[in-house]
């Protein structure tokens, strides 16, 4: 199965495998990954599953939808050119290995 | 020491366990839970989940590795008899006792049931727990036509999901207008249209008078005789507070437990969190009960801070949301009742916000596929920023950077 590596803050690293069709935030819930807080549960209503991906990457991820576009202007944690919620990130084959940076806070 | 035990495995009642651990707190916890499944999140049970595309796992808020890990023991499918407050146990379903040092009721609701003539015939569901879903996504497969009873969140989402799924649908309610209780005539209008215009038969001011069994199928009979012919009835109206073991162990309850501003009840050893409690709300300044997520998470961590003994009132800004169709309902504060409004944008693309005011002050907002409104509006009720009609209609007026001023 593909695997994402969820990155901490402090540098802490968690390879996880996610299922395709999974959202990277779903995945980081199930595997009990620790600054993914996911109030809403994924509906894209609360910006709190905030991360920074794809930097040094060429993965190409799906583009930022109007939603999670607007959502992104009221993380937290400051927004990057690669800030994404998580929450509406679905995995695939070309994800594998992919790592994903928590920021310090969601809420 | 006697552990803490948590009565009510929802959301209110995983997050004080997971605020318990955070804050420190490493002695024995019990989680108890009626149903057959570890704390799962409700919100899709209503939307996604009925469309078959979310497996239960993916319900789940965290595996049952987590629970381990954090020390929690989850005793699912587990009844309480009721509260000996004096002898500071409970009595579970199968006679045997268990002390507890403090004690935390997360009991939720439960469904409103229908009580016409006919609301025990077969074909008629709710949406409360995971196994309700279930058994509706289950029926919804050989369904052709549904008939909501309910204009309310619950009952609009259920119509959205079966329209989807290409079901004919019927909504019927009661009250003169959709989501009376919750949102304002100009939200509830735009409602109206939006589900007539994705070919649902709304009926409001519609009394259901009573259901019978037809041969084919069900007949809804409304008081101004109308019949709806339907293979299924899905009632969503409206929850009752669990608070039976509150009141039977003499703890103050007023349509829900009654708990101050630390999610404490009027026991010292027992606080209460979540859609069972009639709370006083800080930011309100009122009793109230709330139905939602954001209570549930906020209120437990503030239950779980009172157990700990560093208490932090409750304070947080009410939110909700709600999907229908590509449709997202976001609402910040309480907007009802008001004075007056300010509508920001354009009802026919579907996206705007309805800015609700009380004597000059900004109150709440409904925001329709505006978002980064939503969360201004709540930035600007949490600082208590102050915002004029004139402001919130002007589209070319900066919300967010008033809120981010303070």
């Amino acid at each position: 199965m593909p695997k994402i590596i969820y990155r901490q803050a402090d540098g802490r690293e968690d390879a996880v495998e996610v299922p395709l069709g999974w959202s990277l935030m779903e995945a980081a819930i199930q595997n009990d990954i620790a600054g993914i807080v996911a109030e809403c549960g994924g509906g894209c209503a609360c910006a709190t599953c905030h991360v920074y991906v794809g930097q040094g990457s060429k993965v190409e991820l799906p583009e930022i939808g109007d939603m999670e576009g607007d959502m992104l202007e009221c993380t937290s944690a400051e927004r990057r050119d690669s800030s994404r919620l998580s929450c509406q990130l679905r995995m695939t084959a070309e994800l594998d290995g992919l790592v994903v940076d928590i920021p310090e806070t969601q809420t | 020491m006697n552990p803490y035990v948590v009565i009510g495995a929802g959301q209110a009642g995983m997050q004080v366990c997971d605020s318990l651990r955070k804050s420190g707190y490493d002695g024995e916890l019990i989680l108890l839970g009626e149903e057959d499944s570890l704390p799962y999140q409700r919100p899709p049970l209503s939307k996604k989940f009925l469309t078959g595309d979310l497996d239960r796992d993916r319900l789940l808020f965290r595996p049952a590795a987590y629970f381990d890990k954090i020390a929690v023991d989850v005793r699912l499918r587990t009844q309480v008899e009721s509260i000996d407050r004096a002898a500071r146990q409970i009595v579970l379903g199968d006679g045997s006792t268990l002390a507890y040092t403090k004690l935390a009721l997360t009991t939720g609701t439960r469904v409103r049931p229908l009580n016409c003539p006919g609301h025990e015939l077969d074909n008629i569901y709710y949406v409360r727990t995971l196994t309700d879903s279930e058994m509706l996504l289950q029926r919804l497969a050989s369904t052709e036509r549904v008939a909501v009873i309910g204009g309310g969140f619950i009952g609009l989402e259920v119509a959205a999901v079966a329209r989807e799924l290409e079901k004919q649908a019927t909504v019927i309610e009661a009250q003169e207008r959709l989501m009376a209780r919750a949102v304002s005539p100009v939200v509830s209008d735009f409602y109206a249209k939006l589900h007539r215009s994705r070919g649902v038969d709304v009926r409001c001011s519609s009394a259901v008078e009573s259901i019978v069994e037809s041969k084919q199928g069900l007949l809804v009979n409304l008081a101004d005789g109308a019949r709806i012919e339907s293979d299924i009835v899905v009632a969503g109206i409206g929850v009752l507070p669990n608070s039976e073991l509150a009141e039977n162990c003499g703890l103050a309850c007023n349509s829900g437990i009654v708990v101050d501003e630390y999610a404490q009840t009027s026991d010292p050893h027992i606080v209460a969190a979540g859609d069972c409690t009639m709370h006083f709300n800080g930011f309100l300044q009122r009793e109230i009960r709330l139905e939602s997520v954001q209570n549930a998470v906020d209120q437990a961590k503030v239950a779980a801070a009172t157990l700990c003994g560093q208490p932090q009132a409750y304070r947080q800004v009410p939110w909700f949301w709600s999907d229908q169709y590509d449709v997202k309902l976001q609402m910040a504060g309480i907007g009802m009742p008001f004075d007056q409004y300010a509508v920001r944008g354009d009802l026919a693309s579907q996206a705007f916000s309805v800015f609700y005011f009380r004597d000059n002050t900004f109150v709440g907002a409904d925001s329709i596929n505006r978002p980064a409104e939503h969360m201004a509006c709540r930035k600007l009720l949490t600082q208590g920023t102050t915002l004029s009609v004139a402001q919130a209609q002007d589209i070319d007026f900066d919300l967010k950077q008033l809120a981010k001023a303070g």
